[in-house]
C-alpha cells in the first residue's frame, strides 16, 4: 500500500512539472508527409524535444503527397516528401518553399528463384527489359550475360511492383526513365505509374511477402525493409560499369557523386550517378520549408532544427539503417538555412 | 402502450407553443422527434457526402466525362484515367464472393433455425457472429499467407484441369487475382448472410410451419415450400447487406486481388478494384487532376451501390408479386 501512496505521490509529481514547463513558452510544430523516413523523423524529433523541452514537433506520416497539399493548404507549418515538388506545384504555394535533403533511401531488386545460389547481377537493360514485359524468362540472354556460370532456369519472370503510392516507386521509375528511353517515353516517374506488367503488392510488406510466395518473382524493395528483415537481393550495374550491392555506403557513395551537379535548391535526381562505388537506385528525402513565416519564434525553432539535423542529427542515421547526408550536402545545406526568413 | 396522462387527454390540434410544450410532454411526441432527427441525420450526411464527391471530382468530369466510365487506361504519369477496369474488378470480385456465400449462408441459415438442435445453433451462430468481428487486415493477412500458396499450388491447377476449357479458368496461376479475393471475400461476408437469414427464418409465424406439417408436409417440405419463401424478403435483405460490404471492402481485397488494372475473363488474372486503388494511391496522389479522378471513383463506387441496390429491390418487388398468389403475406 505504502509504494501505491508514493506512487501516487509521483505521478502528481510529474504532472505538475509537465504542466510547469506547458506554461514556460511552449512552441508546437505540426508537421506531415513521406512515410519512409518517419522512423527517422519520429527519433530526431524525439530527441531535438528532450535536448529543447520546450519544442514538440509533431509529425504525420499520412504520405508526400498528402504532405505536400497540406503544406499547400497551409494546415501544418512544414511538409516531407520523398520526390521533389514540381514547378506546378511551387508556383500554386504562396510563399516560396525550400527543399532540404534529409537521408538516403534507395531500392533493391530482389528475386525468389529456387535452386539459384548467390546474389544474381543486374544490368539496367535487364531491369528495364523485364519491367517494360519485353524480357520474359529468366534465361533471357539479358541476364545470363551478367551473370555468368550461374545456371538461370527458363521459367516465367513474375513481376511485382508496389500499388500503394510510395517515394520507393518513385525512385525505381525514375531510375528505369534514366536508363531506358522507351521506359520515360511510354511509364514515365511518379508514386503511382501504369505499369506495363506485373502483380501490385500494397507496401514493402505485401511486395515482399508476393515475392516469398511466388517462384520466379522479381520485384523491387525499399533497401532498409530488405536490411532489417534480411531479404536477398541482387547487385545492380552502376554508369561505370561496376555491379554494386546496396548498402549504406554505396547510397552515400550516389549521393557525393552527385553533389558535384547539386543544384541551388536541392530539387536533383540521384539514380544512376557517376562513380565506381556508387549505388544507382538511391534517393534523397527532403523536408519542405516555407520561405517565410510569419511566427518568428517558430522560424527560429525550425531553423535550429533543421542546423541540429544537419549535425548531431545525422548520428542516428545508421543505427536506424539510414544513409547519412554526404558532407558536401550538409555544407551546401546549412547556407541554404538562411534563407528562411 | 404506456403513455403518460397527458397524451391520453383529448389531442390538442393548434400549435400555439404552449399546446406544443403540453404534446411535448408525452412520450409520443419526443420518441417522434427524436427518432425523425436519427433518420434526417442519416440522410443528411448521404447527401453531404454524394455533393463532396461531386463538387471535389469537377475537375475530372468536366475533363472526361461519360468517357471515363469506358475508358481502359489509368495512367497518374500522362494524366489520363478510366474507371472500367476498377468497375469491372470490383463487380466481379464481389460476383465470385456472392456465388459462394449465398448457398453457404442461406444453407447454414436454413440449417441453425430449422433443423439444428437449439444448444448448437445457438453457439454456431455464436461463433459466426464472432467471424464478422474479425478485423479485414487480418482476413488479408491469411488471404496472402495460407489461401494465396494453396490457390496457386493445388486450387488454380485442379481448376485449370477440370473445368479449363473455359475462359474463366485459364490462364498463368499466380495465386492471386480475382477468384481469391472472391474466395476471401466471400469468407467475410458469410456470417452477414448467415446471422440476419437465420434471425429472419426464427421468426416466421409457428403457424405457418405447424400448417404446414398439418397438411402433411415433411419437415423440409415445410422448410423449404414455406418457411423459406415467408423469409424470402428478409434473405434478399441480408444478401444486399453482404453485396455492400463486398463491393466496399477494401484491405483484404487489395492485398490478394494482384493490383493490376486489368480486365480480363480468366478469373486467375490480377485485377484491381475501386476501394483497393483508392486506399492505395490516395495518400501518395499529387495533381489536382489526379486527385479529382480518385474523388471521380469514390463517387462511381457510391453510383454502384446506388443501382446495385435498386435493382434488388426491383428483384424484390417482382418475385413478391409473383408469390402472393401463393402466400398471404
Amino acid at each position: 500500500m505504502r509504494i501505491v501512496k508514493i506512487l501516487s505521490v509521483l505521478a502528481v509529481l510529474l504532472v505538475l512539472a509537465t504542466v510547469a514547463v506547458a506554461e514556460g513558452g511552449q512552441v508546437l510544430l505540426n508537421a506531415a508527409g513521406a512515410t519512409f523516413p518517419y522512423p527517422i523523423y519520429s527519433k530526431w524529433f524525439d530527441q531535438y524535444h528532450q535536448a529543447h523541452s520546450n519544442v514538440q514537433i509533431n509529425y504525420q506520416s499520412i504520405g508526400s503527397g498528402g504532405g505536400i497539399r497540406q503544406l499547400l493548404d497551409k494546415t501544418v507549418d512544414f511538409g516531407a516528401s520523398d520526390g521533389p515538388m514540381s514547378d506546378d506545384q511551387l508556383k500554386t504555394a504562396n510563399v516560396p518553399i525550400l527543399h532540404f535533403p534529409t537521408v538516403l533511401g534507395a531500392a533493391i531488386p530482389s528475386y525468389n528463384l529456387p535452386g539459384v545460389q548467390g546474389e544474381l547481377n543486374f544490368t539496367p537493360e535487364a531491369l528495364s527489359g523485364i519491367f517494360l514485359g519485353k524480357i520474359t524468362k529468366w534465361n533471357d540472354s539479358a541476364i545470363a550475360s551478367a551473370n555468368p556460370g550461374v545456371k538461370l532456369p527458363g521459367d516465367e519472370i513474375v513481376v511485382v511492383h508496389r500499388s500503394d503510392g510510395s517515394g520507393t516507386s518513385y525512385i525505381w521509375t525514375d531510375y528505369l526513365s534514366k536508363v531506358s528511353p522507351e521506359w520515360q517515353q511510354k511509364v514515365g516517374k511518379a508514386t503511382s505509374v501504369n505499369w506495363p506488367t506485373g502483380l501490385g503488392g500494397k507496401g514493402n510488406e505485401g511486395v515482399s511477402a508476393l515475392i516469398q510466395q511466388t517462384p520466379g518473382s522479381l520485384g523491387y524493395i525499399e533497401l532498409i525493409y530488405a536490411i532489417q528483415n534480411h531479404l536477398p537481393y541482387g547487385k545492380v550495374k552502376n554508369s561505370s560499369g561496376a555491379f554494386v550491392k546496396a548498402d549504406l555506403a554505396s547510397v552515400s557513395a550516389a549521393a557525393a557523386a552527385a553533389s558535384k551537379f547539386m543544384p541551388e535548391d536541392f530539387r536533383v535526381s540521384i539514380t544512376n550517378p557517376e562513380g565506381k562505388a556508387a549505388y544507382p537506385i538511391a534517393s534523397f528525402t527532403w523536408l519542405l520549408i516555407p520561405a517565410k513565416f510569419t511566427d518568428t519564434t517558430k522560424r527560429d525553432v525550425v531553423k535550429d532544427f533543421l542546423k541540429w539535423m544537419m549535425t548531431d542529427g545525422q548520428q542516428s542515421c545508421e543505427s536506424l539503417s539510414y544513409a547519412k547526408l554526404p558532407k558536401e550536402v550538409v555544407a551546401m545545406e546549412m547556407k541554404a538555412i538562411s534563407k528562411i526568413e | 402502450m404506456a403513455t403518460t396522462p397527458n397524451a391520453a387527454a383529448p389531442a390538442d390540434l393548434t400549435w400555439s407553443p404552449r399546446a406544443l410544450l403540453r404534446r411535448m410532454r408525452g412520450a409520443d411526441e419526443i420518441a417522434h422527434l427524436i427518432t425523425f432527427v436519427a433518420a434526417a441525420t442519416l440522410l443528411l450526411i448521404t447527401v453531404l457526402l454524394v455533393y463532396q464527391l461531386w463538387v471535389l471530382s469537377a475537375e475530372a468530369r468536366t475533363k472526361f466525362g461519360w468517357g471515363f466510365f469506358v475508358t481502359k487506361i489509368w495512367d497518374p504519369v500522362a494524366g489520363d484515367f478510366g474507371a472500367l477496369p476498377f468497375i469491372y474488378g470490383t463487380l466481379v470480385t464481389s460476383a465470385v464472393a456472392l456465388v459462394i456465400a449465398v448457398p453457404l449462408g442461406v444453407g447454414g441459415a436454413i440449417f441453425l433455425a430449422e433443423l439444428a438442435p437449439p444448444k448448437l445453433s445457438s453457439s454456431l451462430t455464436f461463433v459466426s457472429d464472432l467471424l464478422a468481428a474479425v478485423p479485414s487486415v487480418i482476413y488479408g493477412l491469411l488471404g496472402v499467407f495460407l489461401l494465396v500458396p494453396i490457390m496457386r499450388t493445388t486450387v488454380q491447377p485442379a481448376l485449370k484441369a477440370t473445368l479449363g476449357f473455359l475462359p474463366l479458368f485459364q490462364g498463368p496461376a499466380y495465386g492471386i487475382g480475382f477468384l481469391t479475393a472472391g474466395i476471401v471475400l466471400a469468407v467475410m461476408i458469410v456470417p452477414f448472410v448467415l446471422s440476419v437469414s437465420r434471425e429472419v427464418l426464427l421468426a416466421v409465424a409457428r403457424d405457418q410451419r405447424e400448417a404446414a406439417l398439418a397438411l402433411g408436409a415433411t419437415k423440409w417440405e415445410s422448410t423449404w415450400k414455406v418457411v423459406v419463401p415467408a423469409a424470402r424478403i428478409g434473405i434478399f435483405g441480408s444478401v444486399f447487406l453482404a453485396l455492400a460490404r463486398a463491393l466496399g471492402e477494401t484491405m483484404a481485397v487489395t492485398m490478394v486481388v494482384g493490383n493490376n488494372p486489368r480486365i480480363a475473363a480468366s478469373l486467375f488474372s490480377p485485377g484491381y478494384s475501386i476501394a483497393a486503388v483508392l486506399a492505395n494511391e490516395f495518400s501518395e496522389a499529387t495533381g489536382n487532376l489526379y486527385l479529382s479522378a480518385l474523388i471521380e471513383l469514390g463517387l462511381v463506387l457510391f453510383l454502384l451501390t446506388f443501382v446495385l441496390n435498386g435493382l434488388a429491390r426491383i428483384l424484390i418487388v417482382v418475385t413478391t408479386a409473383r408469390g402472393s398468389g401463393v402466400l398471404p403475406t
